[in-house]
């Protein structure tokens, strides 16, 4: 796959952008750093051009120029609509039921759309410490949706993951409903080969798109799960020249800034 | 009532072996003078919290100063993990250190509890969530009027705080503003608390009447440290330095290169070298 000459585009450029264009301008989206943050805002420069961005140092509705290293990047804060203090950020907008879309990646995700970003192996004695779950606990009980970005592989979509950062829909079915959570918790899930969605029943993420020059052997061999398909499947729209341009711009002038080339070491 | 000391007087004064301390600024406003301080004078058997422990508290853990800590994302923000606090996890190297794991809105409800006077927190958190089965601290309560069962946690009290802010006045009122994360609630949850500043300036007049400003009467000492939250950053004053967190993901990954960084770096340096750190991110503006 991510065969840049053939397509005109890599897998990771077609996951950005097939992730960006399920947010809507009256989203009010808690975005996660990485993939997520990339995606929201070529949303934010495409097509979503009213959309809430909402980092988790407390600024809202922010509009940088370039995508932040931190969720605290300088540049959040100025050109947000407000900046508030991150208890009133958790209180207030996050458990108030402000968020409509909550989107995190993940380090290692199961089927149910359960993330672990904070072990691999035994929590008390573990074979690799991750940083953890920060915002992402509650992020994902109390924002009304959950979108989850992130790219295959055997290690990081698994059948079992080591720790429950996040809870997605943990065993299926109505497990949230059993534990008194009453958002919806993963709906969509973006690869770099895929779009999924949980079946209505058991909550178990389904293929539904294929992006192009994708197939269902290579979501196979990159999952550590049996896969399952809808029946009809789709192919997911390739990367429109402003989607593709509006990305690797946002990109080009980030990797600058960040290396201290642009913004920093030549001011 | 407050007094304007030397950074490493106000350190001496209020930091003490055994301490539990926090060390706050979320992304923004990290007091890395006052922690490199804290190394240079050789603590140990410090509870350290924060939030994001960050690149000081990597620093400390790898130095052994910490018996514990505190936290709830303990990565390099946007770069990756935090190599000598994961060395100290898997390895118990340079020593075991125990830890007590919470999420953002967990930590973030325990300071405003400890700034409330109050004994615990209470919110809608961890439900699902892995963390409530490894810390005994996460407990829960029945709302008595609805029924609906919460995440109880303790309030957070640090013996002392550590903060950057922008600046003080002469009489030593504090003004935190841009991202000001928990400045607020870590200072009035602690006994006593410890405030670096970018300069000091004759009164707060001109200000807008709703900015965070921190009265003199909640504050122990202020030390006027120009540049003192770099790599960190001060809005107003100097970008977040980005190249230098990535550059520390390289620097902590061995042993002997972070002794030798912090020898040359921290323990033959003082905190006069800070402003000079910062020039290339002040803004040409």
């Amino acid at each position: 796959m991510s065969d840049a000459d053939n397509l005109g585009f890599t897998s990771n450029e077609m996951m950005t952008i097939a992730a960006s264009r399920a947010l809507k301008s009256e989203d009010v989206c808690f975005v996660g750093i990485g993939a997520p943050s990339a995606a929201c805002n070529v949303a934010r420069l495409t097509h979503a051009p009213d959309i809430t961005l909402i980092y988790e140092s407390g600024t809202i509705g922010t509009a940088p120029d370039v995508l932040p290293l931190s969720i605290g990047d300088g540049e959040l804060c100025e050109t947000a609509v407000t900046t508030v203090a991150v208890p009133e950020m958790f209180r207030y907008w996050l458990q108030g039921g402000r968020i409509s879309i909550g989107f995190l990646g993940a380090a290692q995700l199961d089927k149910f759309g359960n993330i672990n970003t904070t072990v691999i192996g035994d929590y008390a004695h573990p074979k690799t410490r991750l940083p953890g779950g920060g915002g992402a606990p509650e992020i994902a009980t109390s924002s009304r949706q959950v979108y989850i970005t992130m790219a295959q592989s055997k290690r990081g979509m698994v059948e079992k993951i080591d720790f429950f950062t996040s809870f997605g829909h943990g065993d299926g079915g109505d497990h949230r409903k059993r534990l008194g959570i009453d958002t919806a918790g993963p709906t969509l899930l973006i690869t770099d080969l895929a779009i999924w969605k949980p079946d209505p029943a058991t909550k178990e993420f389904t293929v539904v798109s294929l992006h192009p020059g994708a197939t269902r052997e290579q979501v196979q061999e990159t999952c550590g799960w049996v896969v399952k398909f809808a029946e009809a499947l789709d192919e997911t729209p390739a990367p429109t020249e402003l989607e593709l341009k509006t990305l690797r711009d946002l990109q080009a002038r980030t990797k600058a800034a960040h290396q201290g080339t642009a913004k920093g070491r030549a001011a | 009532m407050v007094k304007f000391l030397p950074l490493k007087e106000a350190v001496a004064e209020n930091l003490h072996d055994g301490d539990t301390v926090a060390f706050e600024g979320f992304t923004h406003l990290i007091p890395t003078a006052a922690a490199h301080e804290a190394i240079r004078q050789g603590f140990c058997d410090l509870t350290l919290i924060r939030m994001t422990p960050d690149l000081i508290y990597d620093q400390m853990i790898g130095m052994g100063m910490a018996r514990k800590i505190v936290f709830s994302y303990v990565g390099n923000p946007g770069v990756g993990l935090l190599r000598r606090a994961r060395d100290a996890i898997e390895n118990g190297f340079p020593r075991v250190i125990e830890v007590e794991e919470y999420s953002h809105a967990g930590m973030a409800n325990a300071y405003e509890a400890g700034a409330a006077g109050l004994p615990c927190a209470v919110f809608r958190g961890y439900r699902g969530a892995g963390l409530a089965a490894v810390n005994p601290n996460i407990k829960s309560v029945t709302c008595p009027f609805t029924g609906e069962v919460l995440a109880a946690v303790p309030a957070i009290r640090p013996d002392v705080t550590f903060i950057h802010a922008q600046k003080a006045d002469r009489k030593g009122n504090v003004l935190v503003e841009g991202i000001i994360g928990i400045q607020k609630e870590a200072v009035l949850a602690a006994k006593r608390a410890v405030v670096t500043v970018e300069e000091v300036v004759d009164n707060f007049a001109d200000l807008h009447p709703n900015l965070t400003v921190l009265p003199n009467w909640t504050i122990a000492a202020i030390s006027v440290v120009p540049g003192g939250s770099h790599p960190s950053y001060t809005h107003g004053y100097y970008e977040r330095d980005n190249a230098a967190y990535l550059e520390w993901d390289e620097i902590a990954a061995d042993r002997d290169r972070f002794q030798a960084w912090i020898r040359k770096n921290v323990i033959e340096s003082s905190a006069d070298v800070f402003a000079g750190r910062v020039e290339h991110l002040r803004k040409a503006a």
